[in-house]
């Protein structure tokens, strides 16, 4: 026994190694995914073939021990680590040097390399069209319901807006019906093709997480990104503090998250290490799966609301997602992507239920949507849902992010030949959920006047 | 390189040398063993010094699961940096 070393172990106390072990064998304690950013920019070519052959070969080569590596990781520090995934550059951009073939093509290679790797899900069969359409960028989008509905592990994302640049109604016009024809081409499935497509306003480039990640034009060759996860954690750790004002209530929030992301951090720097590529960020959210005791909205219902969608609601949960910032932002040196609370409605027990006995209403989400990280998260709304309402809803959410500088998406499912009431059921981790009510009236004429909705003074801040 | 060894269950005859038997046979240094009734359950503690372990990491978790699973307990053997990064800042 060296003197040494039993300084250092006395450091770590009991009650701190019992806490641990709690978090992850009883309080769904992960880290959700460890996400391996590529850049596909040197394998562009004009002959899609070849594209897609240097694609492949470069996601194989890079990603090799990207599985292998997080179940090593996993296992030695004995904290589950969920996802392996990989996030590539938007394929538009490979898109634009062969405009007259289509895309699907790079969907299959995508498809082929993550059975390849092992990874779950590859993101990246995206398109950046917030200020306009470039080459590559209108023949991707037109192919998104084909390639997600021959493919198993390919997310597609679309950018429509940000804060600087306004908001590209031409693209949410199109996206509405594009959004349809996902869900038309997989409602065999579930119309599961609509749950792997995201519309963004403001989509960070460096987000781990799917069905929006991809690898953005600024970031380096390779890197690998965490997402945390842990709503379990935050609602066991605001039952133990019981009757608590909501000031202690926003700082056990802080403490824990401070806990939860330097596990993130500690992953991500072991993979990046040993994986012989950059650490890029951590992403500091509460992401709940359909799984008892995973759900962001129980924490809310921790807080004193009866249900999630009560009023209320949508401060308690601006005070969770700052907290969460707040407590995350110093576990963690380099801090990124989406960062902050999730709510998508089908993989969340507690917004499953709420969303069931009507609580939780589609307007309700959209005010949440203002103080959280995300947007309109794995929503199943009508199959004779028009286009141009699907437009709608997207127009009114690139709104709230474009205005509040912050990302904002739309996840919508069309659950073809279903209506309000009924269920949607896609197994695993995208879950299962009632078919929400929507507003009927048309925004028919509004959607179809084109063009662009300036950039808000919020964006002039040179 | 260190690690935290915990036990945790119902308390019977023998947890310990079971343990440190694995522990010895593949090399594991036992450093520090603690062992109380912590929220109404047994809890054993243990740092180890897995340096001159001759089997690899991963398989010290797995023999050592296994056994757990024979004794009716839940062992569990983890980095310690988890825990500092955890708990220190």
């Amino acid at each position: 026994m060296t003197r040494g070393r039993t300084v250092v172990f006395q450091m770590i106390n009991s009650h701190d190694i019992l806490e641990t072990i709690n978090m992850i064998d009883h309080e769904n304690l992960d880290v959700r995914t460890i996400t391996m950013g590529i850049s596909l920019l040197d394998c562009i070519d004009d002959n899609i073939d070849k594209a897609c052959e240097k694609l492949y070969d470069k996601i194989c080569r890079y990603a090799e021990n990207l599985v292998k590596t997080g179940e090593d990781i996993s296992k030695e520090y004995g904290i589950p680590i969920i996802h392996k995934r990989i996030a590539v550059t938007p394929i538009a951009m490979l898109a634009a040097a062969c405009p007259t073939m289509s895309p699907v093509k790079f969907a299959k290679a995508l498809d082929r390399a993550a059975d390849k790797v092992g990874v779950n899900f590859v993101g990246g069969y995206s398109a950046l069209v917030h200020k306009g359409f470039g080459p590559g960028d209108y023949a991707l989008i037109e192919s998104i319901p084909e390639a997600l509905a021959s493919t198993e592990k390919v997310c597609s994302s679309v950018n429509i807006g940000s804060t600087k640049a306004g908001i590209n109604m031409d693209a949410v016009e199109k996206m509405g019906k594009v959004i349809r024809r996902c869900a038309e081409l997989t409602a065999d499935r579930d119309c599961i093709g609509a749950a792997k497509l995201v519309v963004f306003c403001n989509a960070p480039e460096d987000n781990p997480f799917m069905a929006g990640a991809f690898h953005g034009a600024g970031e380096p060759d390779c890197v690998i990104n965490v997402g945390v996860s842990g709503p379990g954690v935050v609602r066991a750790a605001l039952a133990k503090a019981g009757d608590c004002n909501i000031t202690e209530v926003a700082d056990i929030v802080k403490k824990t998250a401070f806990k939860i992301t330097r596990t993130g951090q500690l992953v991500a720097k072991e993979a990046s290490k040993r994986l012989s590529v950059p650490f890029g960020i951590v992403d500091l959210s509460l992401a709940p799966t359909p799984a008892i005791g995973d759900s962001v909205a129980y924490i809310l219902e921790e807080m004193g609301l009866e249900q999630c969608g009560a009023h209320g609601t949508t401060a308690c949960l601006a005070l969770l997602n700052d907290a969460v910032k707040k407590g995350g932002v110093m576990a963690s040196s380099h801090v990124g992507g989406l960062s902050g609370a999730f709510i998508p409605v089908t993989e969340d027990a507690g917004m499953i239920e709420a969303a069931r006995s009507k609580a939780l209403s589609l307007t309700k989400l959209e005010a949440m949507t203002a103080v959280c990280s995300v947007g309109l998260d794995m929503i199943a709304i009508p199959g004779d849902t028009s286009a141009d309402i699907i437009s709608g809803i997207i127009a009114d959410e690139a709104a709230i992010g474009m205005v509040n500088s912050k990302t904002t998406a739309v996840r919508l499912i069309p659950a073809i030949g279903k209506k309000a009431g009924e269920e949607l059921n896609f197994g695993g981790l995208l879950g299962n959920g009632p078919i929400m009510d929507i507003n009927p009236k048309s925004p028919a004429k509004f959607i179809s006047r084109g063009g662009r909705i300036p950039a808000p003074m919020q964006s002039l801040k040179n | 390189m260190n690690a935290v060894i915990t036990v945790l269950g119902k308390d019977t005859v023998g947890i310990l040398a079971k343990v440190s038997t694995e522990c010895a046979e593949v090399g594991v240094n036992i450093l520090e063993v603690t062992q109380s009734v912590l929220q109404g359950m047994f809890a054993m503690i243990m740092f180890v010094d897995i340096t001159g372990c001759t089997v690899p990491f991963s398989r010290l978790v797995d023999s050592l699961t296994e056994k757990g699973e024979e004794m009716g307990c839940r062992i569990h053997v983890m980095h310690e940096d988890i825990f500092n990064a955890m708990h220190k800042i």
